[in-house]
């Protein structure tokens, strides 16, 4: 059953035999890591590849959204044709000439929600073919399983001599080519974990194909009375099933964490003796000279030879203050240049870079699942040897009894099929299947199959401030503290620079209008001056303005007008936005009764006046990224099982240490990797829900395999006794397999 | 039972037809997206005429 255990169970029952088919995203970072490389290899080639824009639409959910979104896109002049895709939640666009940054702002103005992605990450053939290749097997499996059952029903309801054996011969004929095509899977999957030395799942599941169809083949030459025929292909076609449903959740994991990487191509401007040059991240050299444009971000570490500019590096260290950056100093891989260009000498990169650094927690992350065995998991490793020895005791007892090898070989396959596990396969795969559409719907991308488990078990949530509870975006405090006159100029400024806090005094002022500067110039890292009406405007930071900085017990950030002749400069304090659900879900976290506690790299000022505004009792300010990953430890030491929310580089090991993680769509893609969950949309509000979908998950679960018990109880001995005709085989495993199927859709409403 | 001569391949064929409608429809993508599909058929954008492609 690798279906079962394999694919429920994830990365770690797939780990031992790597042989085994392509081995397809059990962990999103082993796909992750080489396709970020082959992403910057390809140079964004992909983007233009035919004029095809792939867009993500995380919000989209109706038929009104997908002709809003067609109408909108083909409206847009350059547009060919628009096709929405609402499972996967994508719209394809043919557009030759356009880029995505022109579509995203049409699609803004509708209401929606939209993300690049990169058509050459997202192709994706072999998971489609492979999709496509199992429905394929599971028709041609249905169609034989309905044949030989019309027949099948004669044989039960009393065909006698040549009618019963023409009945047989036909259904043979049917089933044996049916078993060699759609079992193939299972043989296959079979071989590769004997020749690994293990007992899969599929060992069980192939031997009771094998033989089932081998004693029927015999027992029809020899105008028997019973052929298990339809109970093979009926096994083969509900298997299959389980396997597709598995596959398919995992393909939509798999996906989205191509999605994720596929938003972000890891490049670098070097500047050569030719000019510049857009290389890969992975072949820069220290020593080498790059370029970093305002607002793009760092990609290795380096020193600043030019320039002046000022740095964000809430991503790392969850801090919002911006930091001013000139020559002489270290810049590290992920911080986000704000305001204007600059020249870094590369100082680390292979083995010392913080890129590297990157790929040692993704894997200190990868290895931490692996220690997680899934339920299905253990129920599969009791399982295939208790089946084995389950058949031999019956074969060898009835051997022992009366003599009959005939007899004895069709009982051991009348359990091997009985005890197959039907039920058990699809228990797991049918019950993620739902949980991952529910979640889903909810904007929640699972990208780990024993994720859900683990976040049931979840009492403790901690949250990081920066980008998770808050967007990382500031916002005006309050506009009043401007005179009415002053609000175009200050407006004008604004508008003259992309900083963060620039950008959000000019959208809090959006309803003035602009005054007419003249000489308006950005000093990178200080701020932004101009003349107006002769005099002189500057709008930046204190330092630069010749004032004492007085805000660092503020929570928020600040900036500073000046105007020639009117006294004082004027203080506008920003604070940061909160993310749309970040009160609701701590509210709901707390009515459930976790604990929430607040883990931030920023200033414990910032850091209280948030705990206090969503209610969070327990926070610690100014904590570094080592002393999240140890704090989360220690609580796991102390018994907690803990959810990590967080979406920075200074998260990723609290990520990966903890026993559930999630990280908004915005993190850095080390954070996105790292965690478990991927949310799609801004709102935080699916984060609660999340924890009881993953709780009733695993009810559903344990629930499934206790029907799956139940039955072995009854029809086992059943079949250790002989009694077990191929009609009570067909029944027994028709009816467990509807009923553990339709607990799991339970889980829908 | 002659009857069972021509009934037999009669019902294996129907069966066969349904298996090749279900191939070709799987080749046609049109398994691609359910979800959509469903969605599609409450829109009421293309019910005077029939869509340009």
């Amino acid at each position: 059953m690798s279906d079962m255990g394999a694919a429920a169970a994830g990365p770690a029952a797939r780990r031992p035999a790597p042989a085994v088919s392509p081995r397809l995203g059990a962990c999103p970072a082993c796909d992750a890591a080489p396709l970020a490389g082959r992403l910057a290899e390809a140079g964004g080639a992909g983007r233009d590849a035919g004029g095809t824009l792939i867009l993500s639409l995380p919000a989209a959910h109706c038929a009104a959204c997908i002709s809003d979104v067609e109408r909108a896109l083909t409206g847009h002049p350059g547009v060919r044709t628009a096709r929405v895709n609402l499972t996967l939640r994508r719209v394809t666009v043919d557009a030759p000439g356009l880029a995505a940054d022109e579509l995203i702002p049409v699609l803004a103005r509708i209401g929606h929600e939209a993300h690049e992605l990169d058509p050459e990450a997202l192709s994706a053939t072999a998971a489609d073919r492979q999709g496509r290749d199992l429905l394929m097997r599971i028709g041609v499996a249905g169609f034989a399983m309905m044949n030989i059952m019309i027949l099948s029903v004669a044989v039960w309801s009393g065909a006698e001599a040549a009618t019963r054996d023409l009945f047989h011969w036909i259904s043979a004929a049917i089933a044996l080519p049916t078993i060699a095509f759609a079992g193939r899977p299972f043989f296959a999957s079979a071989a590769a974990s004997l020749r690994a030395r293990r007992l899969g799942m599929d060992v069980p599941i192939s031997l009771a194909l094998v033989l089932a169809t081998a004693i029927s083949v015999y027992e029809t030459t020899q105008s028997g009375h019973h052929a298990y025929f339809d109970a093979a292909v009926m096994l083969c076609f509900f298997l299959l099933i389980g396997r597709y449903l598995d596959h398919r959740t995992r393909a939509i994991a798999r996906s989205a964490a191509a999605e994720l990487t596929a938003l972000e191509v890891p490049r670098a401007l070097r500047i050569g003796p030719e000019g510049e040059q857009a290389v890969a991240v992975a072949s820069l050299r220290p020593g080498d000279l790059i370029r970093v444009r305002p607002g793009a971000r760092v990609p290795a570490d380096g020193e600043i030879t030019e320039g002046r500019s000022e740095i964000d590096r809430a991503l790392l260290t969850g801090e919002t203050l911006p930091v001013p950056a000139g020559p002489g100093q270290m810049l590290s891989a992920g911080e986000v240049n704000l305001t204007g260009p600059l020249v870094l000498r590369v100082t680390a990169a292979g083995r010392d870079s913080s890129l590297a650094r990157l790929t040692a927690l993704v894997e200190a992350a990868e290895a931490a699942r692996g220690r997680h065995a899934s339920l299905a998991d253990r129920a599969a490793r009791a399982y295939s040897p208790a089946v084995h020895l389950l058949a031999l005791a019956s074969f060898a007892g009835w051997v022992w009894a009366t003599g009959d090898l005939r007899l004895a070989v069709n009982i051991a396959a009348a359990v091997l099929i009985i005890t197959c596990p039907c039920a058990l396969g699809l228990a797991v795969p049918a019950v993620a299947t739902a949980a991952s559409g529910a979640l889903f719907r909810r904007g929640l991308l699972i990208k780990d199959g024993t994720a859900l488990e683990r976040m049931a078990a979840v009492d403790t949530v901690v949250f990081d401030k920066t980008g998770t509870l808050t967007m990382g975006q500031p916002r005006l405090a309050a506009a009043e503290v401007l005179p009415a006159d002053l609000r175009p100029v200050a407006l004008a400024l604004a508008q003259g620079s992309a900083h963060p806090l620039s950008r959000a005094l000019a959208e809090a002022l959006a309803g003035d209008r602009a005054a007419a500067l003249e000489a308006q110039r950005e000093w990178p890292g200080q701020g932004v001056s101009a003349l107006w009406q002769g005099r002189r405007v500057r709008l930046g930071r204190a330092d630069w303005l010749g004032i004492a900085e007085d805000g660092a017990d503020r929570p928020g950030s600040a900036a500073w007008l000046s105007v020639e002749g009117r006294g004082a400069p004027i203080r506008l304090d920003f604070t940061d936005r909160l993310r749309p659900g970040a009160a609701s879900c701590v509210a709901r976290l707390r009515a459930d009764g976790r604990r929430v506690i607040l883990l931030s790299g920023d200033r414990p000022a910032a850091v209280a006046a948030l705990a206090a505004e969503l209610g969070i009792a327990e926070c610690h300010a100014g904590v570094d990224p080592q002393g999240k990953a140890a704090a989360v430890a220690a609580l796991a030491e102390a018994g907690a099982r803990v959810l990590m929310v967080g979406d920075g580089l200074n998260d990723t090991a609290a990520l990966a240490r903890a026993h559930a993680s999630i990280s908004p769509a915005s993190a850095l893609d080390a954070a996105r990797v790292a965690s478990d969950m991927v949310l799609t949309g801004h709102d935080l509000a699916p984060v609660a829900e999340a924890l009881v979908i993953a709780r009733r998950a695993t009810a559903r679960i344990r629930e499934n395999f206790a029907i799956s018990v139940i039955y072995n109880l009854v029809a086992v001995p059943v079949a250790i006794a002989g009694l077990a005709t191929p009609l009570i085989a067909a029944l027994a495993m028709s009816t467990s397999s509807i009923t553990v199927t339709l607990n799991a859709l339970r889980l829908r409403r | 039972m002659e009857i069972l001569a021509i009934l037999i391949p009669v019902s294996l064929g129907l069966g066969a037809i349904g298996l090749l409608a279900f191939l070709w429809a799987l080749r046609a993508r049109q398994f691609e997206d359910p979800k959509g599909d469903s969605e599609r058929i409450l829109s009421d954008e293309w019910d005077d005429r029939p869509r340009p492609d």
